[in-house]
Parts: structure tokens; sequence; C-alpha cells
């Protein structure tokens, strides 16, 4: 009869007992005794972190490519004539507003799971023209550069990530506007805010892959 | 351990709701529906028809590999026809299968109502079958497919013998692309669903180790995949747009897609084979009576597979130029991947030790898989071998080699799942004569198709070609006729799974007295899987007496000891 048992625990390795070693935050991930269904919060946050730790492998992969194809090539990297991208003020500018954002859409989530529904909108509707000033300012920058798609590497490489990532702000901000639209719609974010979280969490992540590209493409001068 | 105060499940107990079998189950198999269940067996029911075409596709291969001459297709069409063979099971049969067993398989097994967002669960299957569709589509443009390998180097894949903007590698990129975030849509949901879905008292390690390979294999999409999708959103640039990404020509480098195509298509190899070694693990047990071997360190060695599988995609690179140290180390780590699967097939054999032998169709499917991937793991540690794989590469041992992972150890897997979980998904019990018949024609037929494989590899044939030196055309006319009777014994199989969910014999809830929380709700389950979500107070695989089902019904109150 207790044969059924025996093959259960042989194996060294513990994990029950690991878990009690590590901080708060992450035994939350690792429930002992069962998931937490009720959360749906939580739930679909864990969901959420997942998929944007999975997306930023794309990131990734494109500045992997970048990175291989630009120290190979650190010599012909420059087609002839063509001077390269300039770290100016505008882009410098465009940066610090796209960055400082992240200061202004974190309060606006504190405000609505504070239930102040009109700071909220308000910090919102900044956040919301921050992100707009930022796709804006790199629509201009792009018209003004002295090469395009096509032209040698720089043009490839360029042109893909700030474009994968332009692509991923004007994501964020159409989420913003999605979720400024549900504030007015009375009574949306009793139930949860979901939505809103997402999005912060999502516009953080924007402004961490800028961060990278930003410091490769501009810093990092040929 | 005492099961005194357990209810027993005998077999023997007819289901109630055999009546509620009506013939208006179908409609919900072709709606939108948010029922995981539902979106499994779609899953599975689609899959299945593209593992029918790519099955024709193959067996179309074999014919024109009979004869060493051209005679049965032209060369740009033999192109296409391995080319999408190759894309067509691995992306449209087994990773979306695994992801329909899965489906029907993991919310039951850990006791949830329905996985963590059936919404996206739903969007993710419904991408499948438009980007198959699509993908067979371009069989129908002027110039045909694509025609680069279902790896689709550049700058092969560039040189696209038309020159038009719509052509078969655009198709081939765009679905690929679609697979890939359904794919990730899928992992996201698994991952969620497995973390913070289980039942009360589901710990981790109380949870069947086919759900910790699911969770490990979809760990490895989250991971991978991206990389996959990140080289053909460049490639499609370099191809529709002018880039220079991989055009050795213009200053670019092909041999960047190929590692980021590798750093997904290797571990992809473990996202299918993950979940066919859970298969094992719950087939195996249940049919042998005798609780898993060392459940602990085959549920860790899921992770380890999954971990380590991060770390060998340059193996597939050996001749790329690739410098000694790069061979050197990715040789080892290749190597390291028989530690934590030789501990899951251990597993399963030291189980099967000393027990009773139940040889129902499930069980001849997971033995006879089981015993081909021993072979196919031991053809892949001597490719992992720099030396040796210098010597075999592009020849059809690499092709035998892989055909042994996918068709032999996870097709097999995959039937021995389907003939196991049949009576819990459809009420009804398959009929045994039909599927062993099923089995003995696959058996053979597939080693009769992939064994010749190697010899030829040995021997120097390269693959990929449509006509060969005469000197190798006695193995080859095996592999065509055994590919043939994989033809043929697929036909048993649709009968048998045909008639018997329409006419067979009502299923009991838990026909095989097997253990695992998807036995104790009714055979098909309800919409919502179980009427009170139930308390798991017991470890998995606990196969003390045959008489007795481990985990208690939701009814029964037992003070918790902590």
């Amino acid at each position: 009869m207790n044969r059924g048992i025996i093959h259960i625990d042989e194996s060294p390795i513990r994990l029950e007992r690991w878990r009690r070693y590590l901080p708060n935050w992450l035994k939350r991930f690792l429930p002992s005794r069962g998931g937490r269904a009720e959360d749906h919060h939580g739930k679909a946050m864990f969901g959420f972190t997942v998929f944007l730790l999975s997306e930023s492998i794309v990131f990734l992969s494109l500045i992997f490519t970048y990175l291989a194809l630009r120290l190979t090539h650190s010599r012909s990297w420059l087609p002839p004539g063509i001077s390269g991208l300039e770290l100016s003020s505008f882009v410098i500018i465009n940066t610090v507003v796209l960055l400082s954002s992240s200061f202004v859409i974190q309060p606006a989530e504190n405000a609505l799971k504070r239930r102040q529904l009109n700071r909220f909108r308000w910090l919102w509707l900044i956040t919301i023209s921050m992100g707009t000033y930022f796709l804006i300012g790199q629509g201009i920058e792009w018209s003004n550069l002295d090469f395009g798609l096509s032209t040698g590497l720089i043009g490839s490489t360029f042109y893909v990530l700030t474009g994968f990532h332009g692509l991923h702000v004007l994501t964020g901000v159409l989420l913003q506007i999605i979720m400024l639209v549900r504030s007015f719609i009375p009574g949306n974010y009793h139930k949860g805010h979901f939505g809103v979280s997402a999005t912060t969490l999502f516009w953080h992540f924007v402004d961490i892959i800028w961060v990278f590209l930003f410091s490769l493409l501009y810093l990092w001068q040929a | 351990m005492t099961h005194d105060s357990q209810e027993s499940i005998t077999g023997n107990r007819e289901s109630e709701n055999s009546q509620k079998q009506s013939i208006e189950n179908w409609r919900p198999y072709f709606s939108f529906s948010t029922d995981h269940k539902v979106i499994g067996v779609q899953y599975m029911v689609t899959t299945f028809i593209f593992f029918l075409i790519g099955g024709l596709l193959a067996m179309l291969i074999r014919a024109e590999l009979l004869t060493p001459q051209l005679n049965v297709v032209d060369r740009p069409l033999y192109n296409s026809l391995f080319t999408m063979h190759g894309t067509i099971m691995i992306f449209l049969w087994i990773i979306p299968f695994n992801a329909g067993i899965s489906n029907y398989l993991v919310p039951l097994m850990i006791g949830a109502r329905d996985m963590a967002f059936p919404l996206l669960n739903a969007i993710s299957f419904w991408i499948i079958p438009p980007a198959g569709i699509f993908l067979l589509s371009s069989f129908l443009l002027p110039n045909g497919p694509s025609q680069a390998g279902w790896w689709s180097y550049p700058p092969v894949s560039l040189q696209f013998p038309t020159g038009q903007p719509i052509n078969g590698e655009l198709f081939w990129i765009v679905s690929l692309i679609l697979m890939g975030i359904s794919s990730i849509m899928g992992a996201v949901n698994f991952v969620t669903t497995i973390f913070w879905m289980r039942a009360p008292g589901m710990t981790f390690f109380r949870m069947p180790v086919f759900v910790w390979s699911v969770l490990s294999a979809q760990l490895l999409q989250l991971i991978n995949l991206p990389s996959l999708t990140g080289a053909l959103i460049l490639l499609l640039f370099d191809l529709a747009l002018g880039t220079h990404f991989f055009k050795p020509l213009e200053n670019g480098d092909p041999i960047i897609y190929q590692h980021l195509f590798w750093f997904y298509s290797h571990p992809a190899v473990y996202i299918m084979a993950l979940p066919a070694f859970g298969i094992f693990a719950e087939v195996i047990p249940g049919f042998s009576r005798n609780p898993l071997f060392g459940y602990r360190s085959l549920a860790l060695a899921s992770l380890g597979i999954a971990l380590v599988s991060i770390f060998v995609w340059v193996h597939h690179m050996f001749t790329s130029a690739t410098p000694g140290w790069m061979r050197i180390t990715f040789m080892v780590t290749s190597m390291l991947v028989a530690i934590p699967t030789g501990v899951k097939a251990f597993g399963w054999t030291a189980t099967i030790w000393k027990s009773k032998l139940h040889l129902e169709t499930p069980m001849l499917f997971a033995m006879g898989g089981a015993a081909m991937f021993l072979f196919g793991g031991v053809t892949g540690v001597m490719l992992a071998a720099t030396p040796f794989d210098i010597h075999v590469n592009n020849t059809y041992f690499v092709v035998g080699h892989f055909h042994y992972i996918v068709f032999n150890t996870i097709t097999m897997a995959i039937f021995a799942a389907i003939y196991f979980w049949f009576p819990k998904i459809t009420g009804r019990m398959y009929a045994e004569g039909w599927g062993k018949v099923h089995f003995w024609l696959t058996f053979i037929g597939a080693n009769l198709t992939f064994f010749p494989m190697h010899p030829l590899g040995l021997q120097g044939m390269l693959r990929r070609i449509s006509s060969y030196d005469p000197q190798y055309q006695g193995w080859n006319v095996i592999a065509s006729l055994g590919g043939f009777l994989l033809g043929v014994s697929i036909l048993p199989f649709i009968a048998n799974m045909v008639g018997s969910w329409l006419y067979g014999q009502t299923a009991t809830n838990n026909p095989w007295l097997a253990t695992g929380l998807e036995w104790t709700t009714t055979s098909p389950p309800p919409r919502e899987n179980f009427a009170e979500i139930p308390v798991v107070r017991r470890p998995p695989y606990d196969y003390g007496d045959p008489k007795y089902s481990v985990i208690e019904p939701p009814d029964y109150h037992e003070p918790e000891n902590s």
C-alpha cells in the first residue's frame, strides 16, 4: 500500500524549502498551495508582464542584428556622402519628453487607484500629448535625415529599429486614448482598472526600450 | 497512506450524460467559443487536416524518390514540396496540435474552470486556420510556393526566381508571423493559467508531469519565438522593401539570420517534444499501474531540458564558418541535453519495471514512441559531435534523425494522447482492435520510412535533391514503400475516430482507472469542468492500488493537516 508514495519524494531537490528564502514579491508567483484564480487583476497583469518580457526579445533580436552588423562593418558603416545621425538638441528634447512622460503616467494610474477621476484624466491627457509630441518629432527627424530605408546598413537598421519602436509608441497612445474615453463611461473603472495598469506598464516598457535605442543609435557615433 | 475513506471509481459505472450526446453537439465546434475544451478540439481537428495535407506532400516527395531520375514532379515543384511539407508539419501540425491538447487538458488537470484568458484563447486559435489556408494558397501563385526550405535561409530565400512582388516567399513569411503571434498569445495564456489557476492544494509538485512539460514548452515559446519573429520581420523587409540586412552583396550578413532562426528553431524541437514527454509520463503509469518513477526529477527535468535547449542553437551551424570556440562550446551544451532527457527516459523505463502491463493502444503508442525516442536521441548525440556532424551535414542522416523525433516520437505520442483521452473528450470508447491495427501499421511504416535514411546519409546522399545517384536506390525504395504504408496507416485511425465518436460504446468517467483530476469529472466534462472546484490533498500518480483513484471527489472532506 505504501508503494504509491515511495517514488514521490525521492528527488534531492526541494523547491518548497528554497521558496522560504525568496522575497515576498517573488513568492507571489510561486504560490505553494494552489493558484489564485479569483485575483483577476493580478492574473491579467502577470500575463501582460510575461507578454512584455517576450516582446522585449523581439527588440533584442533586432538590436542583436544591429550590433552584429555594426561591429563587423565598423569602417564601411556610413556609405559615402552620408553624414549619419546627429545628436541634435531636437532629438534630445524629444527623448526627454518621452522619458519624462513615464513620471506623469504613473501618478495618473495612482490617482485612478485612489478614485480621483479628474486628476487621472488631466495627467492622462498630458501623457497622451507627450507621446504624440514624440511621434511627431520622430516623423520630423525621419524626414530631415539624408538617408533612406535602403541606404546601406545604417538606413536598414535605423528605420527598422525606430519604426518598430514608433509602432509601439503609437499603440501606447491609442491604448491611452481608449482608456481616457472609457473613463467617461459612468462606473467603468469601479470594477477594476486592468486596462489602465496595463497601459501604464506598456508605456514604461516603451520608454525603457527607447533608452537602449537612443544610446545605441545616437550616443554611439560612427 | 490509507485509501479506506476514498470513494472508489470503478470501471463499469455508466456515464450519466450519455443521452445528451445528440447530433446537436457538433455546433459549438464551428463557432467562436471561449470554452477551452471546444477550442482544444478545434485545434486538434484543424491541425489533423493540415497533417493529412503535409502527409500527402511527403508521399509525393517519396514517390519522386522511388527512382533516381526526375519523373514525377519538376525541380521547382519538388523544392516547394519539401518546403511546404516541413513548414506545415512543424507550424501547422505539431506545435498547434500540442497547443490543442494542452488547451483541453491543462485546465482539467490543474482543477480550473477554464484558461486564464478565454477570449485570447479563442483568438489565438482562430488565427491558425486563416494563416494555414493563406500559406497553402501560395500553391495557386503563378510561380508556386516558397522554395527555400522550411528554414528559408537568405540569400536563397531572397533570390526568388520570379522577382514579382507577390510571391510564395512573401506568403510564407506572412503566414509564419501570424502563426507566431498566435503561439505567443497561447503561451502567455498557458503560463498564466498554470501559475494562477491551480485548484486549492494543487501545488507545483502535485501537478502532473504533462502540466510541467507544457509549462516548460510554453516558457520556451515566450523566450525564443520572438527571435524568429524578429528574423522574419527583417527577412520581409529585405524581400519586399529593399533593406540589406541579410544580403551579402550589400554588406548584409546571412549568418545573422541563421543565428536568429535557430535560436528559435532548435528550442522549437523541445517545444514540440516536451508535451510528448508529458504524454508518455501520463500514459505509461496508467497502463503499468505503477506510480511514475522519480516524479520530481521528471518534473524538473522538463525545466532542465527547456533551460539547456536555449543554449544549443549553434549546432545547426557547425558548417556556417563558425569559429572553433563556438563549435566546441555548443557541442558540449548540445550533449548536455542528453542528461535531462536521459532522466526522463529512465523514469519511464523504471515505471514499467516489474509492473502489470496493460497493452492497450495508448500504451502501445507510448512505449513505441519512447523506444524510438531512444534511437532518435542516440543519433542526436552523434550529431551533436562536431566532427561527425560535419561529415553527415546536409545528408539524409539528419533527415532520418529528426524524423525519428518529430514523427516516431512526437506524432506517436500525439496518437497515444488521442487514444488515451478520447473517452474523456467524446464520452465514448474507441475500437480497440482498429487502434492496434493502426499502431502496428504506423510502427512498421515509420521504421521502414525513416530507418533507411540513416545508412543513406552515412553513404553521403544529400537531402533536398529530387534526383540522385542510382547506388542509393535500394534504401530509397524501402523508405518510399514505408512512406506509403504510413499513408495507409492513417485510414483505420480516421475510420476509428469518426465511427467511435458517432457510434462508440459510452465511456465511463474514468475508463483507465487513471489518476489525475481530469478523470474525476464526467466524460465529456461539463461546460465549467467541475461541479465544484476540487481540493487536492495527494501527490500525483498515486497508483498504489488499482481499484482506487487518487484524488477524492469534492464532497469528501478531511481536515487538512498542515
